[in-house]
């Protein structure tokens, strides 16, 4: 039995955007399920009085002044769009909000 | 449409908790996390680079100047700066970021626990600030096959970058309780303090008409003693003005739905400008899940405490501390300044004794006859198509006796309605006190003649009696006689 849910694979990938197939999201939980069990044993490792960080590299305070650089040209910029129309990226229409 | 309560029925019943969210771009000269510049107007996607675009490989780096602009308006809101703080990732599909997600903070804001105190009919609100943290501005969506640049009935969007990634600082309050029927005027009043806190510290220029300072209201309604109701989010409201109607067309909303027993849905509401109305968005229940989680990509912050005092005994004098000395320089009243101050004409009135007339002068205009044109155009005092140094000229041409009082606002008509300064305005149409002496003694003859009654009381020493005279002589100058020459003229024919 996994301990992570079909529904909250089909929640994830609703998220993510991905679509997957019915017999995929029972795979998925699987090797979830796998993934969880295996982070599960940094767990067991005592973290009391650590710092939690988000970096490998002891680095803080790294800031950029305030000068500008030059832009990349319009042209270079809106070759890798998909479409383009009136010098702007041009997307499908957006249904779930209003601008 | 939706059945709205009357205003002051409503609050009878129920009592409102406000809670407010305002988003400032800051005016560094370059974005959050690259160089591109952040100049305003310039033609689309021509401030792009890897990193605010999102290519492969591109690495962010956070700009030290938005870093301290954000520290100093935490400072000013008297908030505690964190000794420890990193950017989030807000994770979203939707086109107006490249990258999928928007860089911001979740945990660990740059700033927290501050307040900002609001004086509203007398009395102090303390709004308590819950946090203030930095986050990176969206790119813009314009949609089009629309009619109206909204999104319903648009086929496509069209998206210009150059926004997406120009830093935005977000502060939020925590629930305003107790504010009862002045809600409205303690909403508007709190955003009104903010951006002139925001811009007295230099950060940005905090114009809600261009979107630099936008907001969002909460609001939600409980019967006393009851535990809070449940809150809608007005967006899109973007002027000192409509952040008084979002909230007082949601007090009468939300109390007419629970008068009849109906629940208030928590969503998102757009607010209608040209109505004062709200609509709803995208309901809460099915808003996304941001999956927040540290930036990668960014180091962790440890602002010293050293470079915290450093800046904070560089701030400038805040706007609370100039009310009080300009009141007291300008000597007004409590009342008086309150008033100032509720018509936002602060700066206004500043600007104008600076050009050259009494503070006495400055007030009269601004809070009178040109509050009145404010409101019958229902725009903002400093929309009026008049400067600080033309009500300066027309009140000089006041002193000077070349205009009286109903003559000036024959030329502030004028000044509206751009046709020059006040002195071009009055030569054009010919607006100017008759100052011919002779012209004016034969008025007042005339006057004299035709009210023999009145002209024997007067020599009889009822000299308030002289203001039938007076009357027939402005009349017969069509209103262009100085008062006080007419009646010292009077006085001296019949005393």
């Amino acid at each position: 039995m996994s301990t992570i849910s079909r529904e909250e694979v089909a929640h994830l990938a609703r998220l993510a955007r991905l679509e997957v197939t019915d017999d995929e999201l029972d795979a998925f939980a699987g090797q979830l399920d796998v993934i969880l069990e295996s982070m599960k044993t940094l767990a067991e490792v005592d973290t009391d009085g650590v710092q939690p960080t988000s970096h490998a590299v002891p680095l803080v305070n790294v800031f950029r002044e305030d000068r500008p650089q030059p832009s990349l040209p319009r042209d270079a910029v809106l070759a890798g769009a998909p479409d383009t129309a009136e010098d702007r990226f041009r997307v499908p229409r957006i249904l779930d909000e209003e601008a | 449409m939706s059945r709205l309560n009357d205003y002051d029925k409503a609050v009878e019943t129920y009592e409102p908790v406000l809670g407010l969210e305002t988003h400032i771009e800051l005016d560094t000269n370059t974005k959050m996390f690259c160089g591109c510049s952040t100049a305003f107007g310039a033609e689309p996607n021509t401030q792009t680079c890897p990193v605010c675009l999102a290519l492969p490989g591109a690495l962010p780096v956070a700009n030290k100047a938005a870093i301290e602009a954000t520290v100093k308006i935490g400072l000013a809101l008297n908030c505690h700066i964190a000794e420890w703080t990193r950017f989030a990732r807000k994770n979203y599909f939707y086109p107006d970021m490249p990258k999928n997600f928007q860089t911001s903070q979740y945990e660990e804001p740059l700033c927290e626990n501050g307040y900002v105190e609001v004086a509203v009919d007398g009395v102090d609100y303390r709004i308590e600030i819950e946090r203030v943290h930095l986050e990176e501005d969206t790119g813009k969506t314009l949609h089009v096959g629309g009619a109206t640049g909204r999104i319903h009935g648009a086929t496509e969007s069209l998206v210009d970058y150059n926004r997406a990634g120009i830093p935005l600082v977000e502060i939020v309050t925590k629930p305003v309780p107790g504010t009862g029927a002045l809600a409205p005027e303690v909403a508007k009043a709190y955003v009104a303090e903010l951006r002139d806190i925001v811009r007295s510290l230099g950060v940005s220029d905090v114009r809600m008409e261009q979107g630099s300072l936008r907001c969002d209201v909460n609001l939600s309604l409980n019967k006393p003693g009851e535990e809070w109701g449940t809150r809608t989010e007005t967006k899109n409201v973007n002027s000192l003005r409509s952040v008084e109607r979002a909230v007082r067309y949601e007090v009468r909303r939300q109390s007419a739905l629970l008068d009849d027993g109906v629940k208030i849905i928590q969503e998102t509401r757009h607010f209608h400008e040209s109505t004062g109305e709200t609509s709803p968005g995208r309901s809460k229940e099915e808003a996304t899940d941001y999956r927040y989680f540290p930036e990668p990509d960014l180091a962790v912050m440890e602002p010293s405490r050293e470079w915290v005092e450093e800046l904070r005994a560089g701030l400038p004098e805040l706007p609370r501390k100039r009310r009080e000395r300009l009141q007291a320089t300008w000597g007004l009243g409590d009342k008086e300044m309150q008033s100032v101050v509720n018509a936002d004409a602060v700066g206004l009135i500043e600007a104008t004794v600076a050009a050259g007339t009494t503070p006495t002068g400055a007030v009269k205009w601004w809070l009178g006859e040109l509050s009145r044109r404010a409101n019958e155009a229902g725009a903002e005092l400093g929309a009026l198509a008049i400067t600080p140094e033309q009500v300066a000229e027309l009140q000089g041409m006041v002193d000077d006796g070349r205009l009286n009082d109903k003559l000036a606002r024959q030329v502030i008509d004028g000044v509206l309605a751009g046709e020059g300064s006040p002195v071009e305005v009055a030569a054009k149409r010919g607006l100017e006190v008759v100052s011919d002496t002779g012209a004016l003694e034969a008025a007042v003859d005339e006057a004299i003649s035709a009210n023999p009654a009145v002209a024997e009381k007067i020599r009889g020493g009822t000299h308030a009696a002289a203001g039938v005279l007076i009357g027939a002589v402005m009349k017969a100058t069509k209103g262009q006689a100085d008062a006080g020459t007419v009646r010292k003229i009077i006085l001296e024919k019949l005393g």
